[in-house]
């Protein structure tokens, strides 16, 4: 049996920030990622990041992730991809499928000291009348299409939902060479950002709030949608039916926590409507009802790659606390800046809800652990 | 209708929000204007004003505020901005004419001289316009500005061009 200090599951910005917070303090860190390229859902992050121009806003989610993979190389980190942990036992060991260059896999297990917990979220799906056709995918399957593998999922774009995700993703469906058909929003309001909503009016896009998909049709795939408005108790209203001709759907219905590693240890959960369902219980130094398994990430619920970043760093400093790489007093200064930020990033009309929901779950965590 | 119904922002949202330039200020020549109206967690256009023109300070979620008289319509600030939610308006440029500069990340990028459809918030086709100037140096990061010369009476609900 291989022994690390630190096994992290999940390459994304969470756990890449838990990585090199805990290496950088002098750890020895192993993150795994099932993957064939670490960064998560940074590389496709094409668009500028909002946050505090003291840490890295501004800049292109891809840019952090080549940022973040050289502070880990610098910092020792050993990254590997293709391999996923299937197991977690008790006294921390994690069993991991490796994935080997020439393409075999090998069980592993690994005796660890600390383990993180980042393994991100999972897109929702909204079911209609044909939902299943060809062309009609998650919004995050087309950003991963055209911004990793540049192909194109089609021509004319119907998106479904109104969050960041469904307008980002819009936005940068037309810069692939798209067109935007329609966005469709059952809810009265816009979900996400208002610049990033102007962003893709600007380019001609009409948002129909209060509307739905009733149905796709489409013999080899998806080649036109009914739309139809929705009445204050979210039943479509008979006579509003519009057909909009398109050769994708995405569907920008939200994410959920992955929790399947967090049940598999059988720490406790909470649900949390606010963060997508159910997470699992930490304290603020990111660790969950089982000393020294640690949390971080949309996987503790989905926020932003900000909020995760930060989270990361949490769990990377306190896991290093932990094993004695720094003192109580150079964690506390090192632990107090990052919730600063994360209280910042938490704040306003789009924000405080997430902080209300992060101090619910906070305060939930039991007085003594297992 | 409102932003946070159809994404377009209204001009009493923005009377609202204090953030329209004055009249006397645009007689003196090229100024950004900002349209931010939510309180989001973003402030990278405070540390893009060499001028220190645009305020935001503690929280981050507090809105931009813009300091006319201390903005020059150097531009810098519209690539800057993650929302893409900064302009430039120069209502001097001619007697007939007005300046309107905006991000602009789509391909192909156009021309100078190049005549481009002018647009509104709402993405409609206000008139044809002429390309002053696109700068896209390595400090924009991949976020191009494009200058259009649209007219003077348009100017206030011209927002961006029609994708070539």
């Amino acid at each position: 049996m291989l022994n690390r200090e630190v096994v992290i599951a999940g390459a994304g910005p969470a756990g890449l920030a838990a990585a090199i917070e805990a290496a950088k303090a002098g750890a020895q860190v192993l993150v795994v990622d099932l993957n064939i390229k670490p960064g998560g859902q940074l590389f496709k992050q094409i668009h500028k990041f909002f946050g505090s121009s003291a840490h890295r806003s501004g800049i292109r989610g891809m840019d952090i992730g080549t940022q973040m993979l050289a502070e880990a190389e610098k910092y020792g980190v050993e990254i590997w991809i293709n391999s996923a942990v299937i197991g977690l036992y008790p006294d921390k060991i994690v069993s991991i499928e490796r994935g080997l260059e020439n393409g075999e896999k090998e069980l592993v297990n690994i005796q660890a000291k600390k383990v993180i917990l980042a393994t991100g979220a999972s897109e929702n799906v909204v079911r209609f009348k044909g939902w299943t056709l060809p062309g009609i995918m998650g919004a995050g399957a087309a950003q991963t299409m055209i911004n990793v593998n540049r192909v194109k999922p089609g021509n004319k774009v119907v998106m479904l939902g109104s969050g960041n995700v469904g307008l980002i993703v819009s936005y940068q469906l037309m810069q692939a060479g798209c067109d935007v058909v329609a966005l469709v929003e059952a809810a009265p309001k816009i979900g996400g950002y208002g610049v990033h909503a102007s962003k893709i009016r600007r380019a001609g896009v009409p948002i129909y709030t209060s509307h739905t998909i009733i149905e796709a049709r489409g013999t080899d795939r998806v080649t036109e949608v009914t739309i139809a408005e929705l009445d204050s108790k979210w039943q479509p209203i008979p006579g509003t039916e519009k057909v909009l001709e398109c050769d994708v759907v995405t569907l920008a219905a939200g994410l959920k926590p992955i929790s399947d590693l967090v049940r598999l240890h059988d720490l406790d959960l909470t649900f949390n409507a606010v963060f997508g369902g159910w997470v699992p219980k930490h304290n603020r130094d990111m660790e969950s009802t089982q000393s020294g398994i640690y949390v971080a990430g949309d996987t503790t619920g989905v926020e932003e790659a900000n909020t995760a970043l930060e989270e990361g760093r949490l769990s990377g400093v306190a896991a290093a606390e932990a094993l004695g790489y720094l003192t109580a007093e150079q964690a506390k200064e090192l632990k107090d800046d990052i919730w600063e930020r994360l209280d910042g990033l938490r704040m306003g009309p789009f924000g405080e809800k997430r902080m209300f929901a992060k101090n619910d779950i906070l305060a939930d965590f039991p007085a003594c652990v297992k | 209708m409102a932003l946070d119904q159809n994404g377009v922002i209204t001009r009493d949202e923005l009377i609202n929000f204090k953030q329209i330039v004055s009249d006397e200020r645009y007689k003196k020549g090229p100024v950004a204007v900002i349209e931010c109206i939510q309180e989001i967690p973003c402030n990278p256009c405070e540390a893009a004003c060499a001028q220190g023109a645009i305020k935001i300070g503690m929280p981050i979620t507090e809105l931009p505020i813009l300091d006319e008289d201390l903005c020059t319509g150097c531009s810098i600030c519209i690539a800057k901005c993650p929302g893409l939610a900064i302009f430039m308006v120069d209502k001097t440029y001619s007697d007939t004419e007005a300046l309107i500069s905006f991000p602009y990340e789509y391909t192909p990028l156009p021309e100078k001289d190049e005549i481009v459809s002018a647009v509104s918030r709402e993405g409609v086709v206000m008139s044809q316009a002429k390309v002053i100037k696109v700068m896209n140096p390595k400090s924009f990061d991949r976020t191009p500005v494009v200058t259009i010369a649209v007219p003077k009476e348009m100017v206030d609900d011209i927002r961006s061009m029609k994708r070539k």
